[in-house]
């Protein structure tokens, strides 16, 4: 079992979530989230005093998948969250130990 | 009097009521989201504590009798007989005045955001209201400097100025905000505020007239006026200067405008109230930097806002202050032909009530200092006023 998590742009989140279900990913979780990297933040002005707001809206997708699935996830990614544009995000996978689904108590491959 | 000039006072009065909510929501929207509350309480502090004081003995100090110099007396004490006499227009003027008294010191709030202690701020406001305004609102109005010839219609010096002063004073003894300053947490309501104050200053100015003829006509037309001038002004400079126009920038124009023709209503007419409103929103613009050069942390700009608006509003009467258009008694300004004795009086008036105002403030504010403190130690400071000192929260997410 793998997690993907990807920091997209808040106005990809459609996109994301369509591609994603066409490709036949079944579930995701997503949370607004704020942050820097090298796309920086900006400035806002207020009675003509500049206000730097560091922290830039991002959306967090999370998925919890197979692994034989997650090359087709990163490329539905790549291909639904990209602008171009500084600021696209990131992905990274990470090793899931277990998984249970609460409503059975399944665990493993049968609770995806 | 007739029944259509009661009416015409009875609705002024309440909308200038709706004003200090509406001042409540223009400031604590530019405020922080971790200290709106404590702003909203202290400006609906001011109409819970001054309209009682008003009635009790605010009004027969400021106004009983009104040949008195320097100060009323205690003749009017709850009212006493005053109320009573003829038809309900001195009733219905002394609640339209206790409002004024209520939102003046609600004024200085902007100023001292996000570090005075509640309880100092409760003390201040009925000592400010008896000792700073009660006494410059006499000289202005049937006092001294009345009766020397300066004027002030609805109240640029004894409200305006004097407040603003008193927030200067404020923030001296107050000190600088600590950490970084957070930008306006919510611009709709700064938004609505500025509605609401625009809605509620027809009643502030053109019910000044206390009837409802043709003064208050004009009154109600240079606010109008002035108010729109102000906001378009200062838009214009903040879209060539910085680069966009601001929905801020907006509304603190249309602030300053109403302001600057606060003193002027009810004596200029014609082009005059866009005149004075476009230079207000200009001047107030630039005013507003002061703080960032002196280094005073007025924290919502009362001083750039309020103090500079009502001088410069209270100044241009001496210009355009037209008795003929008024068929009024009172000296023409010079583009009228006047000399230079209006203005002298304009700028003696308002320098006596600079003096006496930011020379009371600091004493009300030193002697808090030093028995129950007027500022918030750094933590409560750092976390917001309100849940420290009000145990509510704005916005629970």
């Amino acid at each position: 079992m793998k997690l993907i998590t990807a920091i997209v742009k808040p106005f990809k989140l459609d996109d994301v979530k369509n591609a994603l279900k066409a490709a036949g990913i079944t579930g995701i979780t997503v949370s607004e989230v704020k942050g820097f990297g090298r796309q920086g933040g900006h400035t806002e002005t207020y009675r003509g005093s500049e206000y730097q707001i560091d922290f830039v809206p991002k959306v967090k997708v999370e998925i919890v998948i197979s692994p034989d699935m997650v090359d087709t996830a990163i490329d539905t990614l790549l291909q639904a969250a990209a602008t171009g544009k500084i600021g696209d995000g990131k992905i990274w996978v990470t090793e899931v130990e277990t998984i249970v689904r609460i409503r059975t108590g399944e665990r493993g491959a049968d609770a995806l | 009097m007739e029944s259509g000039n009661l009416s015409w006072i009875l609705i002024s009065a309440a909308m200038v009521l709706f004003m200090t909510p509406g001042l409540a929501l223009f400031y604590g929207g530019m405020d922080s989201r971790r200290n709106v509350l404590n702003m909203l309480m202290m400006n609906f502090y001011c109409v819970l504590i001054v309209p009682i004081l008003w009635v009790v003995i605010g009004y027969s100090l400021a106004q009983v009798p009104f040949e008195n110099d320097f100060l009323g007396s205690l003749d009017a004490f709850m009212l006493g007989d005053v109320a009573r006499a003829g038809d309900g227009t001195t009733l219905a003027t002394i609640a339209f005045l206790g409002m004024f008294a209520a939102i003046t010191p609600a004024l200085i709030s902007g100023a001292v955001a996000d570090r005075m202690k509640f309880s100092a701020w409760a003390i201040f406001v009925p000592i400010w209201v008896l000792v700073a305004y009660v006494p410059i609102f006499k000289w202005v109005y049937g006092g001294w400097l009345g009766q020397r010839g300066s004027l002030d219609f609805a109240g640029g010096t004894a409200i305006h100025v004097n407040a603003g002063i008193a927030a200067l004073a404020a923030v001296l003894l107050l000190g600088k905000r600590r950490g970084e300053v957070s930008p306006p947490h919510s611009m709709p309501l700064v938004m609505i505020g500025t509605g609401i104050l625009w809605f509620g200053w027809f009643g502030f100015n053109a019910g000044s007239a206390l009837a409802a003829n043709g003064i208050a006509a004009q009154a109600f037309m240079n606010t109008f006026l002035a108010g729109a001038a102000g906001g378009l002004l200062w838009v214009f400079v903040e879209w060539i200067r910085d680069g966009h126009p601001t929905n801020l920038g907006a509304a603190s124009g249309i602030v300053a405008g109403l302001v600057a023709i606060t003193p002027a209503a009810g004596y200029v007419s014609g082009a005059a109230p866009i005149a004075i409103g476009a230079i207000a929103g200009v001047v107030c613009c630039y005013a507003v930097r002061l703080k960032r050069k002196f280094g005073y942390d007025d924290a919502l700009d009362v001083v750039g806002v309020h103090f500079v608006g009502g001088i410069v509003g209270s100044l241009l009467i001496g210009f355009f202050a037209n008795p003929e258009f008024f068929e009024g008694e009172f000296e023409k300004g010079l583009f009228y032909g006047g000399d230079t004795g209006l203005l002298i009086e304009q700028a003696l008036a308002n320098g006596v009530a600079i003096v006496w105002s930011f020379i009371i403030t600091t004493a009300i504010l030193l002697a808090l200092k030093y028995t129950i403190g007027i500022r918030v130690d750094a933590e409560t400071e750092h976390n917001g006023l309100d849940l420290a000192l009000h145990r509510e929260t704005a916005y629970h997410d």
